[in-house]
């Protein structure tokens, strides 16, 4: 195997990542506030690397000497992930000029955030799986913390820094104990090391994939692993929370489809077990501890928490249905979300940011295109036919009910009608209250651009399915081996 | 124009409607007047546009007819598939024709946000009539869900006092029995390999499972009805909704659980419904007694008429598990005539409510001095609403009666007292708002019906005789449906009895 071909499936990542080294020498050596260029090259950056992942085809390629695996799946993750990175730095610079914080290191910050994520889904072996999450994750304590001077910022980031370094843990603990117990860290390796073994799996291999689990966990936000999440989501600046709640969980959440079903195939009764605890208390958590939230950026990260535990539904059924509809609900709960996010950041009065859910009271009245936008959000996430939410929950509970998985689909359903509770009360302040103050206008137009996607999205997936529901079916085949 | 798509036009007109009047610019009474105009037109184009389903369905065909199919969701049996029969039909058109009278009805009431208030009603619509002609599961599931989006809005953004508790109770408390629903669905879905409801009507399901799956559904469709004791948010979302939001809830929606027990559970579960059949029976003999008796007591109109409204689905739900022919159909006359004649009473609740904005019954007395026309056409209804012969609601009645009675004496004869007690509530509330001497100053100056009025109230009049005095018209076109669906249950039973003679 020569070496241009070894890289040729690396491609993307290498050329974000030579273009992230090059922006932080042009953002350093420029006089003056760079950010706005630095931030569209970021965003050229990346629509290129989709368009190289699309230019590279579908088929299964490893690089690295087997490190690294380009496929269907990671080609549909990385798509997902790249959207929402371009989305929410297209969000943030207005935010961050209006507050006076805007550096160059924020888009080039976001953008090696983002490589990590695409090293994380085409990860093939357990130590490009670290690598790219910690490469992932450190730009983002550095976000959480970016408004430095802002306590809450601060506490944001720290804490962020110290559960995060936690789960770091956990996930190598986890790793090291299936190394010694396998052998292998390859992910093909360890699937072949099943095959030979006949009876229960080896205690230590269990143990293992319960930390690694429990380690991923901690990065999808899911109970009870969540603890962070309210508080970051609160204390950070609200474009970084735009970002958290998007691109790394769906990057984390792939990773985790990943890892259980490709080298744990053999062992699906095992993990579907721990991955059925988290999705249950998940929805639960996400559905009762939102119920009296008063700040929207806490209660999107409650909203958050319940959808993962939806996504993780899909994931306890294991299938080839359970995989896809993993990857249409992270599909459609990534546009609904940066464009809830889009109506987030355009609640400011008289120049500041306000955060309480009372202060969308009356917005029907004062500015109805952005009501109407945010009702069908909130209906969408909800779960309500005929917006695309509903298909999102649709899928993953087919899938659920397919594996003959029938009290967490009962259970995560109702827990469904509690949520529906919460985003209905901001439809209520929206649409039956009487308004107080409008909001500054004009909104600007990346957040217009923004609602109007996810609008879109929502309101349009009814009509036409088909072209996600195949793509997520194709690139859920990949994992699968073929027959 | 024999090759149209007459149900997917039917289906999405509204919609289009409401697309276009979200696109009105303007000052506010101009857009206002705009979107009420629009609303109007749409609707009686959608009205027209349903009459050619009419025209152009064969009476002696039991199948499903006009058929549609296109490929929907990629990978799975879920498809857009629309289709009528003889049941459906019916609703289809009792949708088409309630709307554009509801809109009509509201041009003077409504004087706030009208544009988005005609959006809701025209997105309702397309909601409503989508859920009667869907032949698919999951595309049933979704404008069955849908409908409680603009639902919603209507109650909480124009209802009265107490909307927003209303609008979460009505949306919560559906929304709960149809999660239930969707598992039943999609288990069907597993078991029987297809979502097309007339494969699945061919389909033989285990009767253990059926046992669960028709639970699921009954969580759904008992909210819907509303049975007792799930009937709760009913009175509550009738009197906190605006009067064109009641008549569309007393209407329509509440046939769309009635509805979906006779394309679902009776004809796929048929065993279940068997077994289950004694617990129908119960409930409903209790809430044709109960609620009427409750009905005797209330003050508020509005409230009254609910309580009634479940007192008159009780009979539904009695006549629809009789599964006699009489039975099914009477149930179905019942269904349209309450339809028909409940929400006549709302528009006429809305007529006094708008002029004096109250519904306190003890706030009006000797209305029929002041406004003759008004208290005939309410006689009308309330009649009708007893069910005396020669309206329709006696032919709803008494052909469920006539129809339980060949299965269970003790069950007809004590939902047969649910007649006299309906007898007492009507003529009581009749008496006291418009009989007795003239007293409050305010009502002395009450204008009568106007032209509007008048035109509103006069087509759901005309019906409501020609259903009673010739039925034939409506029952027609029922026949064959109805047989197909009691000759499948009978078979089912049959073949039921014959596995339980089998094992033993």
């Amino acid at each position: 195997m020569t070496v241009t071909l070894d890289l040729l499936p690396v491609l993307p990542e290498l050329f974000v990542a030579l273009c992230g080294l090059i922006l932080v020498l042009v953002g350093v050596f420029r006089s003056g506030d760079a950010t706005r260029p630095i931030a569209t090259l970021c965003i050229m950056t990346m629509v290129t690397a989709m368009l190289l992942i699309w230019a590279l085809g579908p088929d299964r390629q490893t690089g690295f000497g087997g490190l690294f695996v380009a496929d269907r799946f990671a080609a549909f993750s990385k798509q997902l992930i790249l959207i929402g990175s371009v989305l929410s730095i297209a969000l943030a610079i207005p935010y961050l000029e209006r507050e006076k914080t805007a550096r160059f290191e924020y888009p080039v910050l976001v953008l090696f955030s983002t490589l990590g994520m695409m090293v994380m889904v085409s990860a093939n072996d357990f130590m490009s799986l670290y690598m790219g999450l910690e490469l992932s994750s450190l730009p983002l304590y550095v976000l959480a913390a970016y408004h430095r001077d802002n306590p809450r910022a601060a506490e944001a980031g720290v804490k962020y820094f110290v559960l995060g370094a936690l789960a770091s843990g956990l996930l190598l603990y986890g790793v090291s104990l299936l190394y010694g117990f396998s052998g292998t860290t390859s992910f093909l390796g360890l699937s072949r090391s099943f095959e030979d073994v006949s009876g229960p799996p080896a205690i230590g291999i269990v143990v293992g994939l319960v930390f690694v689990v429990a380690g991923l966990a901690f990065k999808v936000s899911a109970a009870p692993f969540h603890m962070w999440t309210p508080d970051v989501y609160e204390g950070a600046p609200t474009p970084v929370t735009a970002f958290f709640s998007v691109a790394p969980k769906i990057a984390a959440l792939c990773l985790l489809t990943r890892v259980m079903v490709e080298p744990f195939a053999a062992m699906t009764d095992q993990w579907r077990q721990v991955v059925v605890a988290l999705a249950l208390i998940s929805m639960l958590v996400g559905a009762f501890a939102a119920l009296t939230q008063a700040n929207i950026k806490r209660l999107m990260a409650y909203s958050s928490i319940g959808h993962a535990g939806y996504v993780l539904v899909g994931l306890a059924a294991g299938s080839v249905l359970g995989v896809q509809s993993v990857l249409i609900y992270m599909t459609i709960y990534l546009f609904m979300n940066i464009a809830v996010f889009a109506v987030i950041l355009s609640m400011r009065r008289m120049g500041r940011h306000v955060e309480a859910i009372a202060d969308l009271a009356g917005l029907s009245k004062t500015n109805p295109a952005m009501a109407f936008v945010m009702a069908v959000l909130m209906f969408s996430m909800a779960g309500i036919p005929p917006l695309a939410g509903f298909w999102g929950k649709f899928y993953v509970f087919m899938a659920a009910i397919e594996a003959g998985l029938y009290p967490l689909a009962v259970i995560g359903l109702i827990t469904s009608v509690v949520a529906a509770y919460y985003y209905l009360r901001i439809v209520k302040l929206m649409y039956f209250d009487e308004p107080v103050e409008s909001f500054d206008r004009p909104v600007g137009t990346a957040p217009v651009v923004a609602m109007s996607v996810g609008t879109l999205v929502v309101l349009g997936f009814t009509f036409l399915p088909a072209p996600l529901v195949t793509g997520a079916k194709a690139a859920a085949a990949a994992l699968f081996p073929t027959g | 124009m024999t090759d149209w798509p007459l149900l997917t036009l039917t289906t999405f007109l509204p919609l289009l409607g409401a697309l276009f009047i979200l696109t009105i610019r303007g000052e506010t009474e101009v857009v206002a007047r705009n979107a009420r105009n629009v609303a109007l037109l749409t609707a009686l184009a959608t009205f027209v546009v349903s009459l050619f389903i009419l025209g152009r369905f064969d009476a002696a065909s039991p199948e499903f007819q006009l058929k549609e199919t296109a490929a929907w969701f990629p990978g799975t049996t879920i498809a857009y598939s629309l289709g009528v029969d003889g049941v459906s039909l019916w609703f289809v058109l009792l949708s088409t024709f309630l709307t554009p009278l509801c809109i009509l009805s509201t041009f003077n009431a409504v004087r706030e946000r009208v544009k988005e208030y005609m959006v809701c009603f025209l997105v309702l619509e397309t909601m409503m009539v989508g859920m009667f002609c869907a032949l698919d599961l999951v595309l049933f599931y979704l404008f069955f869900e849908g409908v409680l989006i603009p639902m919603f809005i209507i109650i909480g953004v124009w209802g009265g006092q107490r909307r927003v508790y209303a609008a979460f109770k009505f949306f919560l408390y559906t929304l709960l029995g149809s999660v239930l629903m969707l598992v039943a669905m999609l288990a069907m879905y597993f078991e029987a390999q297809t979502t097309d409801i007339p494969s699945l009507m061919a389909h033989s399901f285990p009767l253990e499972m059926q046992k669960w799956l028709w639970m699921a559904f009954f969580a759904s469709f008992a909210v819907k009805v509303p049975m007792w004791p799930v009937h709760t948010w009913l009175p509550d979302a009738h009197v906190e909704a605006p009067t064109a939001g009641s008549v569309i809830l007393a209407g329509v929606l509440l046939k769309m659980g009635a509805y979906g027990f006779l394309r679902f559970s009776l004809p796929m579960l048929p065993d279940a419904s068997v077994f289950f059949t004694p617990l129908i029976q119960v409930l409903s003999v209790v809430a044709v007694i109960y609620t009427s008796l409750v009905a005797l007591v209330q003050d508020d109109i509005k409230k009254l008429i609910a309580y009634s409204s479940v007192a008159h689905m009780g009979y539904v739900t009695l006549g629809l598990f009789a599964m006699t022919p009489q039975g099914v159909e009477g149930a179905l006359i019942q269904m349209l005539s309450h339809g028909i004649v409940a929400a006549a009473l709302f528009l006429g609740v809305g007529v006094i409510y708008d002029r004096l904005h109250t519904r306190e019954i003890a706030r009006f007395g000797g209305l029929a001095s002041r406004m003759p026309v008004y208290a005939a056409l309410f006689m009308l209804f309330t009649l009708a609403s007893i069910g005396l012969p020669g309206t329709s609601g006696f032919v709803g009645e008494f052909l469920v009666l006539i129809g339980v009675f060949q299965v269970d004496r003790l069950v007809a004869t004590l939902a047969s007292t649910g007649v006299i007690l309906g007898a007492a509530y009507m003529l009581y509330l009749y008496r006291r708002v418009f009989f007795g001497r003239l007293v409050h100053e305010d009502l002395k100056m009450l204008p009568d019906l106007s032209a509007r009025e008048i035109l509103v109230f006069l087509p759901l009049a005309v019906l409501v005789v020609w259903m009673g005095v010739h039925p034939a018209t409506f029952l027609d076109p029922m026949h064959a449906s109805v047989a197909k669906l009691i000759d499948n249950f009978e078979l089912a039973k049959a073949a039921q009895a014959g596995l339980a003679a089998a094992t033993r």
